[in-house]
């Protein structure tokens, strides 16, 4: 047995995720071997080095992987894998683009967003939004894998010193350019790894209000800010601030609900927080059903006398 | 331009599951089912291209039980011209029905297929991709803005940190994310012309592709409840509870 773990990185440095797949790696007991695939991402590959667990990387530098686009990412994993009996790669939005990909071209399949591995051909994920958990058993030589971050603690992102090979790159699909992207500038912490998240709901009423009244609490707690589909939807933020089943997935230690009522699609993607408070006016909400701890009333009136007590 | 748009035959999305007691799967059986939401904005994107005069017909399939005929009588209903059913009773996962796809594509010689980004049962988000690979098409995918001008789709893509452009060349494969379009609701009218619509059966056996499944589902649970927390009377008890309690502040 031997286990490829795709990094989820920015060619400079590692995302926080990689370190999540690495302890799903772990949990095989096989030697785990990373694959950095980038462009003038010598950082990215002395970062996976460094991390305790990891015996070898593979860094393959070219122009074609430099947007992660998955039709060359996908060769360039499945000829990888070909040496492995896992791949695995942390699930977010990159992978979930490539990985089926890789297993359609290895003819295997993908299991999708595992949240514990219970040996090394049975694995454990949510279906239907959370609200049921299946265990499955792969019957495939490879097994591709893509693993919920919130599931896994990172591995320690120093004390390893791994071998770094520099592996060569795929030709590149010719019918796909990237032409830009625009990406949300944020100071706070990135929402699925943040360890606190605040996120407002369509109570919250004005994209106004979300600066004037979740922005301040979130800064206090050095939160990252999260919505449920019903602020997306209004506009009062981009639609990566999105938690649920069809957003980010999250479990921070303490996540703050402000006006959201608690939809299903919602609580799937927050519900295995530590910590959950809840602030709405109606005390019938289902998202009172899942917090440790409620508190009716009107958040505009409750948001800023929080904001101001904590700290103090 | 020819578009084919794959639909999923799923539980309704507002419908609390339950999950039987020998622990072999979801109960399915009388319960609501309705197409996944996302092949419903797929089928709506395809509707918008034709009235807009890029596309000029529209096909869509579906995998499953005889019941499905329903799904694809929706989707007729909201403007797609025929439709296919590849009748299965067995476990369907998305590589096999990836492969049955690309047998209908290589009939049906679409330039665009475009799919929901995951179907809300089991949430895989896997077989548009996996048909992208196995036609070597390049994919547009959780896409939430799709224009096509001279053989190019420019596709805004929803990822992590916000938002980003593709152009890929035609043929291709576009999954739909939420915000792609609203759907809209088939009118009485369009319900009824939708009867007439052809749905074309072709058996599995008929596409020469292995629907095997590459796993096994041993146990389906309940994922495990949160305790029932306590309702606070007033701020500066919420926050002596996260301090001295939770010690999470």
């Amino acid at each position: 047995m031997k286990s490829l773990v795709i990094a989820e990185h920015d060619h400079k440095a590692l995302r926080p995720a990689t370190l999540n797949a690495i302890t799903a790696a772990t949990k095989l007991g096989a030697p785990i071997s990373v694959l950095v695939a980038g462009f003038q991402a010598d950082g990215a590959a002395q970062a996976a080095a460094a991390i305790t667990g990891v015996a070898e990387v593979l860094h393959v530098d070219d122009a074609a992987y430099e947007h992660f686009l998955a039709e060359n990412m996908a060769p360039l994993i499945a000829a990888v894998a070909k040496d492995f009996t896992h791949v695995i790669a942390p699930s977010v939005s990159n992978s979930k683009n490539f990985m089926p990909r890789v297993a359609a071209l290895l003819d295997v399949a993908q299991i999708s967003d595992v949240i514990a591995v219970e040996s090394a051909d049975t694995f454990v994920r949510p279906i239907y939004a959370g609200n049921a958990i299946a265990t499955v058993q792969s019957a495939d030589a490879i097994k591709v894998l893509t693993v919920r971050g919130t599931a896994f603690n990172p591995a320690p992102a120093t004390g390893g010193s791994a071998t770094i090979t520099k592996t060569a790159a795929q030709p590149a699909h010719a019918s796909v350019s990237f032409v830009g992207q625009e990406l949300s500038q944020s100071v706070r912490p990135e929402l699925t790894a943040a360890k606190v998240v605040v996120s407002g709901g369509r109570a919250l009423g004005s994209a106004e209000n979300f600066k004037t009244i979740l922005e301040p609490l979130a800064d206090k707690l050095n939160a990252a800010i999260g919505a449920s589909r019903a602020a997306v939807d209004a506009g009062y933020v981009p639609n990566d601030y999105q938690v649920g089943q069809t957003g980010k997935v999250v479990a921070p230690s303490l996540y703050i609900a402000v006006g959201i009522s608690g939809a299903i699609q919602h609580l799937a993607g927050m519900k295995d927080s530590k910590v959950i408070v809840a602030i709405n006016k109606d005390p019938d909400a289902p998202i009172f059903q899942v917090a440790d701890y409620g508190l009716v009333g009107d958040l505009f009136q409750i948001v800023p006398e929080l904001t101001k007590a904590i700290g103090d | 331009m020819k578009i084919l748009v794959t639909v999923k035959r799923v539980v309704d999305y507002s419908v609390n599951i339950n999950i039987k007691a020998d622990q072999s799967g979801v109960e399915t059986a009388n319960v609501k089912m309705s197409m996944n939401p996302f092949d419903e904005i797929a089928v709506e994107e395809a509707v918008r291209l034709k009235e807009k005069g890029i596309a000029t017909e529209i096909v869509v399939v579906t995998l499953g039980v005889a019941q499905a005929q329903e799904t694809l009588r929706t989707a007729l209903a909201m403007g797609a011209d025929r439709a296919i059913l590849v009748p299965c009773d067995g476990e369907l996962q998305p590589l096999g029905v990836a492969k049955a796809l690309r047998a209908i594509v290589d009939k049906e010689k679409p330039d665009l297929v475009i799919t929901g980004k995951q179907a809300i049962d089991a949430d895989n988000s896997q077989t548009g991709v996996m048909l992208a690979a196995l036609l070597g098409w390049p994919q547009g995918t959780f896409a939430s803005k799709l224009e096509i001008a001279d053989g190019v789709a420019t596709v805004a893509r929803e990822v992590d940190g916000g938002q980003e452009t593709l152009k890929i060349k035609l043929p291709a494969v576009i999954t739909a994310d939420l915000r792609l379009n609203e759907p809209r609701y088939a009118t009485l009218p369009n319900i009824m012309k939708a009867k007439k619509k052809p749905i074309e059966e072709i058996k599995p056996e008929a596409l020469g592709v292995d629907l095997a499944p590459h796993f096994k589902t041993l146990k389906v649970t309940s994922p495990p409840q949160r305790a029932g927390g306590i309702k606070v009377t007033d701020v500066a008890t919420l926050i002596d509870k996260l301090k001295n309690e939770a010690k999470v502040i």
